[in-house]
């Protein structure tokens, strides 16, 4: 029973930085592309890759990732497509551990011990579940025991201790502290609350809890890096992935803001 | 468990209900069912509710016979058909019973502002009508496609002093204005109340939006105990999310001779592909706006776009309680044709002088098939309650249209439904 996730972040964290989680969602702009997305991404600095399995009803997400995830449900993408992306990443970069993102609805169609012998199979880390609270995941967390899977449950500014307990106790890979109440997508600031929330969730007992939401710039990353042990950065991502030109420019353009992340998630713990 | 159906809490029907929502909702939820425990324990609560339903909407309202239109309900064999009159209340339908529960506990609650999603309009100008009663702002979420479909309520709602957001992602419709009311109220949720308009959404809301509209199967069991001396055979409604239906229903459940009828969106037909009907269109159990209930979704678990001449009946789920019914066969669902729903429609305005809602007139098509039949299968005597949900001015320009009704070259404005 080994964590794919724990021991990517305990490692860096021996080396002295938090880990850069990168998300991107499966088929956008197509399958094929969304691999070389995500490749592109870990070769620029990311440590650890979301994988974001798009869905009609994304109510966590704002509207850079709305479209984006709108634009691959358009170009076809199944839910299939998603163990193919993540067998690719794992094939090309085997230290770095992919987890998948997905509402609850699709995994639940597809059957939930399916998914996850499915994800396992393709060689995922495990699942990130905006919508689902432990409280009702008991299918999940035996199918999670049953595969050897990672399961990454979020905390948010408004939960209380009892529940930031519940949720560390239930989740394996690392907590997801969402920095602030609302949808994914561009902030101003991450604030002291983002702080807080990372604290009390170890102390609720949670060995590993990373940072997400509205981390907007390399400076927020860097920032957020003191302190947590991962930073989560979606929208920025696809964001640059989003802009109106070809896909080679496309592509450099992911590129360098994911470079750019990276050298600020390094350089947040030195002096 | 507890053996009265009636009195069913949540958080869980049957497998069905939950709250499958994201965590940061969660202290909100809590702190919304304690604070509806408390107030559902005051009596001052009930008599300030019970007061603005009498003094302000209306209440009761009446139970009429409608003895031209059972003509085509089996009168041969003696059956008799009332309606549950909620078209006759302030706004124009039964949502107002519970917008005035919620926007009271709101107030109790120290909340000053109130969101809320609307489909065809009707829960839009009853939330907008609360808010103005009760001085708090109000902001409604409403899809860019219904905002066009159903331009006269967006006016309406706008009178009432409410900001209307037009939502333009996914179909643009009541389902993604829910994920939009969603988003939106988690950034906010100190000053507001998210009032959902069905028994839907996240435990408490299915429980707490029945028991607001429990006045109307209350009254109306009254009302026919005092007309007739028994109860009804059978009870007939409309469900979209389901909870006019609920409202009717919840006050018989326990009764087992009353049979208990919901009528679905059949649009075009379940074999074209072109409805609403979640439990006769083959839809599987999932997931979607904090419940696990029925949905409409494909192979992948990606949500169905629903189709029904009636705004209000186009929801792809439904509310989770109705599922459990089904499942446990104490209540039945049929889907109703758009083509059937407006004959209906067509009926009770010219028997009765009685211009429904679109979405009562499916309770209505149900009402034709439930007492035919019933008189058809050697029954006599029986006594059907139809919920009339709605009256019907806000789709005179979609019914205008169908029947041809308009001279040649006059433009009534927009259509209340998706034709």
């Amino acid at each position: 029973m080994v964590s794919q996730t724990s021991q990517r972040i305990d490692a860096l964290k021996a080396e002295g930085r938090p880990a850069l989680i990168g998300y991107l969602p499966c088929g956008f702009p197509s399958v094929a592309r969304s691999i070389k997305a995500v490749t592109a991404m870990i070769d620029a600095g990311v440590d650890i890759v979301e994988l974001g399995l798009p869905y009609s009803d994304p109510v966590m997400d704002g509207p850079v990732i709305q479209r984006a995830s709108e634009a691959a449900l358009a170009g076809g993408t199944r839910v299939r497509d998603v163990f193919t992306v993540v067998e690719a990443v794992r094939a090309y970069s085997p230290q770095t551990p992919v987890l998948v993102m997905s509402y609850f609805n699709p995994v639940l169609r597809y059957g939930v011990d399916a998914f996850a012998r499915d994800l396992a199979a393709a060689g995922g880390a495990g699942l990130i579940t905006p919508d689902l609270v432990p409280d009702e995941g008991a299918q999940w967390l035996a199918a999670a025991e049953a595969h050897d899977l990672d399961r990454v449950f979020l905390v948010a500014p408004s939960s209380t201790p009892a529940r930031l307990e519940l949720t560390s106790a239930a989740s394996r890979g690392f907590v997801y502290a969402a920095s602030h109440m609302g949808v994914t997508g561009a902030r101003d600031s991450v604030d002291e609350a983002a702080r807080r929330l990372v604290e009390a969730t170890r102390q609720a007992g949670a060995e590993r809890v990373c940072l997400g939401l509205g981390v907007t710039t390399a400076e927020h990353a860097s920032l957020v890096g003191r302190f947590a042990d991962g930073v989560i950065v979606g929208s920025a991502f696809v964001n640059a992935l989003s802009v109106d030109e070809e896909w080679p420019a496309r592509l450099d353009a992911l590129t360098a803001v994911a470079h750019h992340f990276a050298e600020g998630v390094a350089n947040s713990r030195k002096a | 468990m507890t053996t009265s159906l009636s009195r069913h809490p949540g958080p869980y029907f049957g497998d069905y209900g939950g709250r499958w929502v994201p965590e940061a909702l969660i202290a909100a939820l809590d702190e919304l069912e304690a604070a509806y425990r408390a107030a559902a324990a005051d009596p001052t609560f009930w008599a300030q509710l019970t007061d603005l339903h009498k003094n302000y909407v209306g209440r009761p309202s009446p139970l009429t016979e409608a003895p031209k239109f059972a003509q085509h309900c089996g009168a041969e064999a003696g059956n008799r058909v009332f309606l549950k009159r909620e078209d006759l209340n302030h706004t124009g339908s039964h949502k107002i019973n519970n917008v005035l529960g919620q926007a009271l506990l709101a107030r109790r609650m120290g909340k000053t502002r109130l969101i809320a999603e609307t489909g065809a309009g009707q829960h839009g100008v009853a939330t907008a009508t609360a808010a103005a009663l009760f001085d708090m702002d109000c902001v409604i979420y409403m899809g860019e496609e219904d905002t066009r479909r159903q331009a006269l309520n967006v006016s309406r709602m706008r009178l009432l002093g409410a900001e209307v957001v037009p939502v333009t992602i996914g179909q643009r419709t009541l389902k993604d204005a829910i994920n939009e009311a969603l988003r939106a109220w988690v950034t906010d949720l100190e000053t507001t109340h998210y009032l959902i308009g069905t028994v839907t959404g996240p435990h408490p809301f299915p429980e707490m939006v029945r028991e607001f509209h429990n006045v109307i199967g209350n009254e109306a069991r009254a009302q026919i105990q005092e007309k007739m001396g028994r109860l009804p055979d059978a009870l007939v409604a409309c469900v979209g999310g389901g909870s006019n239906a609920l409202g009717l229903f919840n006050a018989f459940l326990d009764d087992p001779d009353v049979q208990i009828f919901g009528f679905e969106g059949g649009g075009h037909g379940v074999e074209s592909g072109r409805h609403s009907a979640r439990f006769a269109g083959g839809a599987v159990p999932g997931v979607i706006h904090g419940a696990k209930s029925y949905l409409m979704q494909d192979e992948d678990g990606q949500t169905l776009p629903s189709h029904s001449i009636s705004a209000g009946l186009d929801y792809p789920s439904v509310g989770p309680e109705h599922s459990w019914l089904h499942d446990i066969g104490r209540a039945t669902y049929r889907p109703i044709l758009d083509t059937e729903a407006m004959e209906a429609f067509r009926i009770l305005s010219q028997t009765e002088g009685i211009i429904p809602a679109l979405e009562s007139s499916h309770a209505l098509a149900g009402a034709i098939k439930v007492g035919t039949e019933l008189a058809a299968g050697g029954q006599r005597d029986q006594i059907i309650i139809v919920n009339l949900s709605g009256r019907g001015d806000k789709d005179v320009a979609t019914a205008s249209k169908y029947f041809g009704l308009l001279d040649a070259g006059v433009e009534l404005g927009p259509e209340g439904g998706d034709l």
